[in-house]
């Protein structure tokens, strides 16, 4: 076993683990393959289990012959391990660092992880592209299920199976493919119900500079629109940003050839831009000695809260077009792999409520980011703390996730999930024992064999006790659409994320304890109540004699 | 009613703030309010909505210059409100405009609403209101009398300080010439007295105004009153002297021959500044605030550069830093704290109160926070009426110390969810009726004033309307389980705990507030429980008297498990509990109101007012989110707000004040 080679020192004595917020914690510390362990072998205390793969970067200090490494964690966690002896120090923190970085895909840690509970279903095949269609084709049979892309060889990052318009035939689209950035043609996100509206979502145009045009690509997307009908073409990048992109073969969609479509710009910011705001958002959260003046200026330059602005505030444009203006709406920025999906997963949350619910949830993930080719390897492959130059890490499902909070906060009510499956999805995607996150696409995943080879998430979520843990005792179906406000004072800072680390939560975990509380008392009651009514109407019935007056 | 030239304009219009949605109705002025009806056309499936507006509520009108459809006219209300009319009449906006003007400056404590207001109600159950605060009592409960502090009737007669209550606590050391010097050496003579004491370390904390130290000033009985607040308390050798100015404010105040003790001359004081700034940095740090919150689509970078730089939230944190330095050095040192600023009875005011409260779960409670405030607001003499601006006076006299005293509670009970018998809706509630001066309570700049005004024969308490309707402000998380756990509360004062109280300064401003709330839902839930329960018991009687044993009992369940059984995977949890818009709240209390009426059909007249006026703008159940997201041109109509969810439904009888 090659990691045998990078542990230098499986075990040392006497090591003291600092948290903040909790007490400090003496024992032995471990290193194996995918853990660090720290147990102090007694009953009764917590044992810490860090999966390598969670490490974002280490620091090393020296006092004397104690050694103290600090361990900054993808989920934003920091600790601190203080190690006897100089050596021990230096060789621990070394594999840390060698086996935090592993490149190699199936080394990781879902490809040994044995799950240690009964699969009840497995989370591979809850949300497969069939499955969703057969949903679609019980609201409308305009669509078909296309296998073009069943070898990845039109698209890479698309799945085998794309839901398109049903006369619309695979030569087409194989030439729209061509057309758009990363082969990725335009494809249905979301079917409105109710009017019959559609969403989409696609890479950009390679319109070039000279205006190239693809009528095959305009045949595809005009074949959504019923007759009559205009559509809104959503370009998540400025139209500045869509200009430059020209340069570089990119471009947008005319009005000349898409007469039927009317462009709008938003501006979402590309990925390293995001990243850059994640560090300083947690540098300013992390920094207990700021001054309120101090704290409010980097909160401000960090952006963060812009971005979630200008990410919700897009979505609701989508959502607005096809609700409101019964318009259908086709979305794209360059890639069509991150702000694209952003917006179309939220717009499907702000009017669809099936994707309120922890299942729907789910496929939503399933269906808007990890089959729509969201390269979550790349871009989770570091978060906020580390030192090497960023390559193509993007905080990009994260905001999606925030933005989801910002619209739970709004509407406490109307999310069958409660904010700690937001949280639990976000740590699983930057580290995990499960598969699920694994892979920049469909087509990597098969390669891997995932689905064969490790767990699936949701195998483990949708289990009674996970499922119990992670629902909002306050839902209440709502069906209707939900518009929040995005309005700056109505945005705020998403605490369970960025401050979890940094406060105690004891007063919050308490009063929501009570909550849950009252709320099961009521249920209880309610139960009671209607056993009791049950019982005397039946004595009634037997004997009418005793029936009230 | 001489002031009103038109009582009634037609055809005005009311813009939303933040939108460019507007409905048209009719502007009505009558002597007390200022009432817009929409016309019915606007929404025939519910009844007309209005807007009501107390004149004292309003700080200030400005009439805009005229544009095609008519004449601006912006309100500018003390709870927030901000409404913006458009009068098609150049004229009727300025006889609109003239009348306010003169209405909304009342020259005389008589004009106040306090004084007409009248919630039938004989004088018994009047003179009853005001009894349900007595400080005397108060004291008691604290444990003074005792044998180091003693009731002095020095200022009996208003004789020694005038703007300090009758009854004052002094130590039992210190004789009467000793405090009259000693009140002869502090500004405005307001000397050191007790305002609260910690039974517990038998620990004081006390408060007075700054010295009249100039540059080197001195006053033995002063000297000699400090030494008798140290004695009085055997825990600690020293006394604390807290100045709550920055240095640079006292410094100045020297040459004015004023200032600060001098550590040399008082024997075992620790002297230390806290740096709170005065009323008017605070007055121009809320303006603003409120200029940075009223911009329209204003972007996440302005807004909170513009948070930063108002200062607001440095203010309220140095509020909160203060009284924290106060309850450690009382509750863990067992020190007793004199605590002053200049005169004693603004950021004073504010640090003992909080202080108070930090240490005491008592002023946590509904009834306590009402005996705090009466306390070391009303009784020591926080000048409501030139703070309020209640009469036409200085405006360089109005300050928002008192809203800041609020939102420093609500931030501290946003840290802590279960140790406040009371939710936000009673902050903001209180916050509403210091403005209004409907009730008596806040009239006046001292109680000497007060008893002048005879307004306990001739106005209302506030505190009896609150406690009334006290199962409105409950907090449904309160535990005093929690407070017997933790009497002292330890808040962070880590910038990031201090927030943007948005159900404070955007009230009214519905578009902004959370459409489910987390606060109203388990509130109900908890009346539900309990309407349940008696419904379980009396199902369970009936099975007994049919000799029948319930397949049930009303036995309570299972007490929720202790903290040490669970497990340690407690679910995240939501990181803010109280989130209710005040509005949801309204809807309990109006759905109540007319379940009331229901059985008494007479309509009362102006009966809870400013309740009426404050749920009015814009609260259709079916108005939709008036933002719009961008540049589809338009903004949503209200036709399909349908989809909203039915979460705020406010169709309730509004209109039954007579105009």
């Amino acid at each position: 076993m090659e990691f045998a080679e990078l542990i230098k020192t499986p075990r040392v004595d006497g090591v003291v683990l600092h948290r903040p917020f909790m007490p400090t914690v003496e024992g032995t510390l471990c290193l194996t393959g995918h853990h660090l362990i720290l147990s102090s072998r007694q009953d009764n205390t917590e044992e810490l289990w860090l999966l390598h793969s969670n490490i974002d970067s280490i620091e090393k200090r020296f006092v004397g012959s104690l050694g103290s490494i600090i361990v900054k964690c993808k989920d934003l966690r920091v600790i601190q391990l203080d190690i006897p002896g100089m050596e021990e120090c230096l060789n621990i923190a070394s594999s840390i660092e060698a086996l935090s970085t592993l490149d190699s895909l199936s080394l990781m840690y879902p490809f040994f992880y044995r799950p240690m509970f009964e699969v009840i279903e497995d989370g591979w095949n809850s949300f497969l592209p069939e499955d969703a269609f057969k949903d679609l084709e019980s609201m409308t049979d305009e669509w078909r299920l296309s296998e073009v892309n069943k070898d990845f060889s039109v698209c890479p990052s698309y799945p085998p199976l794309v839901a398109v318009p049903k006369y619309v035939d695979d030569d087409t689209l194989r030439k729209a493919a061509t057309f758009r950035h990363g082969g990725r043609f335009p494809v249905l996100s979301y079917y409105h119900k109710k009017n019959g509206m559609v969403m989409m979502r696609a890479g950009q145009p390679l319109t070039g500079t000279n205006g190239r045009r693809c009528k095959e690509d305009e045949k595809l997307i005009n074949a959504t629109l019923r007759p009559g009908k205009r559509g809104y073409i959503i370009d998540t990048r400025t139209i500045n940003v869509a200009q430059q992109a020209k340069a570089r073969g990119g471009g947008f969609e005319s009005e000349a050839n898409y007469p039927q479509w009317r462009r709008i710009h938003k501006a979402i910011e590309r990925a390293n831009i995001l990243q850059e705001s994640l560090i300083k958002l947690v540098e300013a959260c992390n920094d207990q000695s700021h001054s309120m003046d101090r704290w409010l200026s980097k909160l401000e330059a960090s952006n963060w809260q812009t971005h979630v602005k200008e990410i919700l505030t897009t979505a609701c444009l989508a959502a607005q077009c096809i609700d409101r203006e019964g318009a259908s709406v086709l979305v794209h920025g360059t890639e069509g792999t991150d702000s694209t999906l952003q917006v179309t997963s939220l717009a499907q949350i702000i009017l669809d409520p099936a994707c309120r619910t922890i299942r729907g949830f789910q496929g939503l993930v399933e269906r808007e980011w990890l089959q729509a080719g969201h390269p979550f390897q790349q871009r989770c492959a570091q978060s906020a703390y580390s030192n090497s130059k960023p390559r193509q890490e993007a905080p990009s499902f994260l905001l999606f996730l925030d933005c989801v909070w910002q619209i739970l906060r709004q509407f406490p009510c109307s999310f069958e999930f409660s904010e700690g499956f937001l949280v639990l999805v976000f740590e699983h995607a930057y580290a995990s024992q499960f598969g699920t996150f694994l892979g920049n696409s469909t087509a990597e995943r098969a390669k891997l064999s995932l689905p064969e080879k490790t767990v699936s998430l949701w195998s483990w979520v949708n289990r009674p006790q996970e499922l119990e843990r992670l629902t909002n005792p306050l839902y209440e179906a709502n069906s209707l659409v939900i518009w929040p406000s995005v309005a700056p004072q109505s945005l705020l800072l998403w605490e369970g994320v960025f401050l979890r680390w940094n406060r105690s939560s004891k007063c919050l975990d308490e009063a929501y304890e009570e909550m849950v509380h009252i709320i099961a008392y009521n249920k209880e009651l309610q139960n009671k109540v209607n056993s009791l009514r049950r019982q005397l109407a039946q004595l009634e019935t037997e004997d009418p004699l005793l029936q009230t007056p | 009613m001489e002031h009103i030239r038109t009582p009634k304009v037609e055809q005005v219009r009311l813009l939303d703030r933040f939108s460019n949605k507007s409905t048209n109705g009719t502007l009505y002025l009558t002597a007390t309010h200022l009432i817009f009806v929409e016309s019915s056309s606007n929404n025939s499936t519910s009844a007309a909505q209005e807007t009501w507006i107390l004149h004292h509520h309003i700080a200030s009108v400005e009439k805009l210059s005229l544009t095609t459809t008519g004449c601006p006219l912006v309100i500018q209300c003390r709870n927030f409100r901000v409404v913006h009319f458009v009068v098609q009449r150049e004229r009727d906006c300025h006889d609109v405009y003239s009348s306010l003007l003169r209405l909304l400056r009342p020259v005389s404590y008589e004009e106040l609403y306090a004084f007409s207001y009248n919630p039938k109600q004989n004088d018994q159950q009047r003179e009853e209101g005001w009894q349900i605060i007595d400080l005397g009592a108060e004291f008691e409960r604290m444990g003074v009398p005792c044998d180091q502090w003693q009731l002095t009737n020095v200022n009996r007669d208003y004789k020694v300080c005038e703007t300090y209550p009758r009854d004052l606590y002094v130590p039992i050391t210190a004789s009467k010439p000793i405090i009259v010097g000693s009140s002869k050496f502090r500004s405005k003579g307001r000397f050191p007295v007790l305002t609260y004491f910690y039974q517990e370390k038998k620990a004081a904390v006390c408060r007075c105004s700054q010295p009249l130290s100039g540059f080197s000033a001195r006053c033995l009985e002063d000297e000699s009153m400090l030494q008798a607040i140290s004695k009085a308390n055997h825990n600690s050798r020293f006394v604390y002297v807290m100045d709550t100015r920055p240095k640079l404010n006292a410094l100045a105040n020297r040459a004015a021959g004023k200032g600060y003790e001098n550590e040399d001359n008082y024997s075992n004081i620790r002297f230390q500044f806290v740096g709170i700034e005065n009323i008017h940095v605070m007055r121009t740090s809320l303006q603003k605030l409120l200029e940075v919150i009223g911009t329209r689509s204003i972007s996440m970078s302005d807004f909170l550069v513009g948070l930063e730089s108002s200062g607001w939230l440095r203010h309220i944190k140095a509020v909160v830093d203060a009284a924290i330095f106060l309850a450690k050095a009382v509750t863990v040192e067992g020190a007793s704290v004199l605590v002053h600023c200049s005169d004693g009875w603004d950021r004073t005011a504010q640090v003992c109160s909080l202080g108070a409260l930090l240490m005491d779960p008592y002023y946590r409670t509904i009834k306590g926070f009402m005996v705090l405030i009466e306390k070391d607001w009303i009784s020591f003499g926080h000048k409501f009426a030139d703070r309020c601006d209640q009469l036409d006076g200085d405006p360089k006299e109005v300050s928002p110390i008192f809203t800041q005293f609020l939102e420093c509670v609500w931030q501290l009970t946003e840290q802590f969810p279960q140790a406040f018998e009371f939710s936000e809706w009673f902050l903001l509630q209180i916050h509403e009726h210091v403005h209004s001066c409907q009730y008596g309570n806040f009239l006046g700049n001292n109680q000497r004033q007060r008893e002048d005004l005879r307004l306990r024969e001739r106005t209302h308490s506030l505190w009896a309307f609150l406690m009334s309707e006290k199962h409105n402000y409950l907090n449904p998380f309160y535990s005093p389980a929690y407070s017997e756990a933790h009497p002292v509360l330890e808040p962070s004062t880590l910038p990031y705990h201090f927030k943007f109280w948005r159900n404070m300064y955007h009230q009214f401003d519905r578009s902004m507030h959370p459409r489910q709330s987390i606060l109203k839902t388990v509130l109900t839930m908890r009346e539900k429980n309990r309407n349940a329960e008696s419904t379980l018991q009396a199902l369970e009687k009936r099975l007994h008297q049919l000799s029948v044993t319930p397949v049930v009992t009303s036995d309570p369940p299972a007490p929720p498990p202790t903290r040490d059984q669970r497990s340690n995977t407690l679910p995240p949890r939501p990181d803010s509990l109280i989130l209710g818009a005040p509005i949801n709240h309204k809807e309990v209390q109006r759905q109540e109101e007319d379940d009331d009426n229901e059985q008494e059909e007479v309509g009362e007249e102006a009966t809870e007012s400013t309740d009426t006026e404050r749920m009015v703008e814009g609260s259709s159940g079916t108005e939709s989110r008036k933002q719009s997201y961008g540049e589809l041109e338009g903004t949503y109509n209200s036709e399909s707000a349908k989809e909203e969810p039915a979460v705020v439904s406010l169709e309730f009888g509004v209109a039954r004040m007579t105009c």
